[in-house]
């Protein structure tokens, strides 16, 4: 590999319990090289240790988030190309608990996307009835063939919204978690409103509260668009945010 | 080692084991049992499982239109090419539109008709238009919809980043688990009268593949090692459009919206390799040209980089996917994830230039021998007590030789629905006793002494094992490169015993998880080998140069583990 030319790669690595630490390799790339292909080389070849989540390589998945030179983005959809001359930093992404070098806690985030109820919720017809019925979602009497009528219109209605991947760039890049870590969040309140405006659900009433009689609900936003600028599959989650924000005051 | 007790295990967490938790917690509501705990367990966050990665469809036939439910079960069939069982394909056949509508009540984003039902698209080896999408990112949003109904049941109890390493059998009958909780750092055995392995193929073995890094043959390499066999592993799919170098697939839809298929000189190249006549560009015909079965197109790809047509690339000859006459709408609309992978990773955009394409290791249809609702059975075909598989990694017989594309994530949502609520049926089977957690002590023991230890690198194994795979276990194979082939798996499987575990860590020890999955494929290699030598003939994916014919009696093929870790195969006739 002596002719191979190489890229720094610098990544923070931190065990359970200890203070991070960085660590620099000299890693070989070519025109295609990801960053995900320089942490792959790195533990093949160098630290078996290193620690970090991957898996389909084509940005679908939402596994390798990083911070890359201090902005979140997918690993394996970003080249290193654009970053020969001044090399790379690689860090666990912010506002979440490192559990090891580049895995960062995912159950935080997913409760947070459960609190919103990202399913598909019938009307509130029966006050009383648990939430969490299944049976209250299909009547048991269904016709199994059964669907909702829904236009190409009403589809696109959320379908932009519904292509997050839960990859969690969003909560990394948002400056308001530096100070309110319980902030529901970009990801999770743009899923609720991926909900809210499909014509088959019936949820609003349940979800609404949930998001603006809450300190941690919408208020928090302040609207600086970070998170639509990190998203990686074109998610507005800042307008879902400012949209609640206004239905809430009445607008 | 922590101990815990559930109703039902199931182990992997797309389609499949997504559906079958959500069965079995219906079966267990119906029954009136409010305490059952459904146990998920899984090495990814359930939402990261390779079911994300489909991208064309579902199939299941529209009621009240030219299409049957015969016509869907004949196509199966003949894709299948006799080692398809009438009854398995009748009964994913028969319950796929039903599936596919209670995805749509789950809220599933199906494309749609102008007049707002559901949409289907042409798909290859299928005669009428049958395949329900969402856009081109079909598997992504079922896998989705399914992940978040499931956060609504507080029935399922999830063990997210959990290791499963082997079953615990007692008594013949399958009743837990044996695992690694990856976040706490601790074994973890978790005991239930039934188990639905639900944990995807093995085409990640292979090193050009569509598949994730995590599609490794977990769930069959513990069958295996409980002494059970596994099926046809031989048939292995190979997708004929994929990008050079990194395998990502391009789906089958791009040809099923009018996409072409040019060679160097911009000939439709696969009228010349029996799959013409040529159709008009843009007018696409069943099972015609691109529309044809995929393992065709990946043959008539292989003859045509053999005579020089196609063009030459650092990843091996390539041919174009032409879509620029669909226009910048359709391709926006219907192939969205497409048109972005190709600007991505091949640096092209196709409403203006060709995508560059080869073919990839795609799709494993051999795997766990199951009923066509997914009870295991073992070498004697009896049922396995207590122990379930559904999707990728099961054999249902729906598939037989070659599968056709969208008839797996339907699969997924039949089969795991009907082997969720078997397990979770009162007489599925009981709790074993603490005597029956010695195995499992020792089996934890022997995964956790691989680390620290070891002096062979696991990365040059698996670029290796990748290598072969591709060389000579691929579209076209002969004797003697499956001998080269068997020959080295075995000098990797003996440098694998003495496989490299540097990290010792506890938690998130990923250099030790792959180690296992390392084996894993390699296990499954080996008995792919094994079979593909054994049979003397071309069916389905599998094409043998030196053996063209195919048998007028079909056989599948059976491969056992000794306890010596040799692979052993014997044949055995489909039931009439």
């Amino acid at each position: 590999m002596s002719d191979e030319p190489t890229l720094r790669v610098t990544v923070t690595r931190q065990e359970p319990g200890e203070a991070p630490r960085d660590e620099t390799f000299d890693v070989p790339y070519d025109d295609r090289t990801t960053v995900l292909d320089t942490l792959d080389w790195i533990k093949d070849h160098a630290a078996p240790a290193l620690t970090y989540r991957s898996s389909c390589r084509m940005g679908v998945c939402g596994s390798c988030g990083v911070m890359v030179n201090g902005r979140p983005v997918l690993g394996c959809e970003t080249s290193v190309a654009g970053y020969r001359t001044s090399g790379i930093t690689v860090a666990p992404m912010t506002h979440a608990t490192v559990q090891r070098d580049l895995a960062v806690d995912t159950d935080e985030f997913l409760a947070k996307l459960r609190g919103v109820n990202p399913w598909l919720l019938p009307a509130p017809a029966a006050p009383a009835a648990p939430e969490d019925d299944p049976a209250a979602t299909v009547p048991a009497t269904v016709d199994v063939l059964r669907v909702h009528a829904q236009t190409p219109g009403q589809v696109k209605a959320y379908q932009g919204l519904s292509q997050c991947i839960d990859c969690m760039l969003c909560y990394a890049a948002c400056p308001v978690l530096d100070d309110v870590a319980g902030f529901t969040g970009p990801a999770a309140i743009a899923t609720a409103r991926r909900w809210d405006l499909d014509s088959r659900d019936e949820g609003n009433e349940t979800r609404f509260p949930l998001l603006v009689e809450n300190e941690e609900g919408v208020w928090p936003c302040i609207q600086v668009g970070a998170c639509t600028r990190a998203c990686p599959k074109g998610v507005d989650p800042a307008r879902a945010i400012a949209d609640y924000q206004r239905e809430a005051m009445g607008g | 080692m922590r101990i815990e007790h559930a109703d039902v295990v199931v182990v992997g967490g797309g389609a499949a084991g997504l559906s079958a938790a959500l069965a079995a917690v219906e079966t267990f509501a119906a029954a009136g049992r409010d305490d059952a705990v459904v146990a998920l367990v899984s090495k990814v966050y359930p939402m990261r499982s390779h079911t994300v990665a489909a991208e064309g469809g579902a199939a299941g036939v529209v009621p009240g239109g030219a299409d049957s439910a015969e016509a869907h079960v004949a196509d199966t069939l003949r894709g299948g090419a006799g080692l398809s069982h009438d009854d398995a394909v009748r009964f994913v056949v028969d319950r796929a539109p039903a599936e596919l509508a209670r995805l749509e009540r789950l809220g599933m984003p199906w494309s749609r008709t102008d007049d707002g039902r559901p949409a289907v698209r042409r798909f290859g080896g299928m005669t009428h238009p049958r395949t329900w999408f969402a856009a081109d990112k079909t598997g992504f949003h079922l896998l989705h919809t399914l992940f978040q109904t499931s956060l609504r049941e507080p029935a399922i109890r999830r063990y997210d980043e959990h290791v499963v390493l082997d079953l615990l059998v007692v008594d013949g009958a399958c009743r837990g688990v044996v695992g690694y909780d990856q976040h706490h750092g601790e074994t973890v055995t978790v005991l239930a009268p039934a188990v639905v392995l639900a944990t995807g193929g093995y085409a990640r073995a292979w090193g050009t593949s569509t598949n994730a890094s995590i599609v490794t043959g977990d769930g069959l390499s513990m069958v295996l090692r409980a002494g059970l066999p596994l099926r046809d592993l031989e048939m292995v799919q190979v997708h004929p459009t994929c990008l050079p170098g990194s395998g990502i697939l391009i789906t089958e839809a791009a040809r099923g919206e009018g996409g072409v298929l040019l060679d160097a000189a911009g000939e439709r190249y696969l009228a010349d390799y029996g799959l013409g006549p040529v159709t008009p560009v843009g007018a696409p015909e069943p099972r015609r040209m691109e529309l044809g079965p995929r393992d065709q197109l990946s043959q008539a790809f292989w003859h045509a980089d053999r005579a020089g047509r196609t063009i030459p690339t650092r990843d091996g000859g390539v041919v174009h996917l032409d879509l620029r006459h669909l226009g910048k709408a359709a391709i926006d609309e219907r192939l969205p994830l497409v048109a972005g992978l190709a600007r991505r990773y091949a640096g092209v955009d196709p409403v203006t230039t060709p995508i560059p394409v080869r073919p990839a290791a795609h799709y494993t249809m051999g795997g766990i021998v199951t009923t066509p609702q997914g009870r295991v059975l073992d070498a004697r075909g009896a049922e396995v007590p207590g122990l379930f598989a559904a999707g990728e990694c099961a054999s249902t017989g729906l598939h037989g030789a070659n599968r056709l594309g969208s008839n797996s994530l339907v699969e997924t949502l039949v089969t795991g629905r009907a082997a969720g609520e078997l397990a979770a049926a009162p007489s599925a089977g009981a709790f074993p006793d603490r005597a029956a957690l010695d195995p499992a002590r020792a089996a934890a023991d022997r995964w956790l002494a691989m680390r620290g230890r070891g002096t062979e690198p696991p990365a040059a194994i698996r670029r290796e094992l990748g290598a072969v795979l591709d060389a000579e276990v691929g579209i076209f194979r002969d004797a003697t490169g499956l001998a080269r082939a068997q020959a080295t798996l075995d000098e990797l499987n003996a440098r694998y015993q003495e496989v490299r575990v540097a990290d010792t860590a506890a938690v998130l020890n990923t250099d030790w998880a792959q180690a296992i999955e390392l084996g894993a494929m390699l296990d499954l290699a080996r008995g792919a080998v094994a079979a593909a030598i054994g049979r003397t003939e071309s069916r389905g994916a599998h094409q043998r140069l030196d053996h063209p014919q195919t048998d007028d009696v079909a056989r599948h093929s059976l491969a056992a583990r000794g306890d010596d870790g040799a692979i052993t195969i014997t044949w055995q006739e489909p039931e009439p």
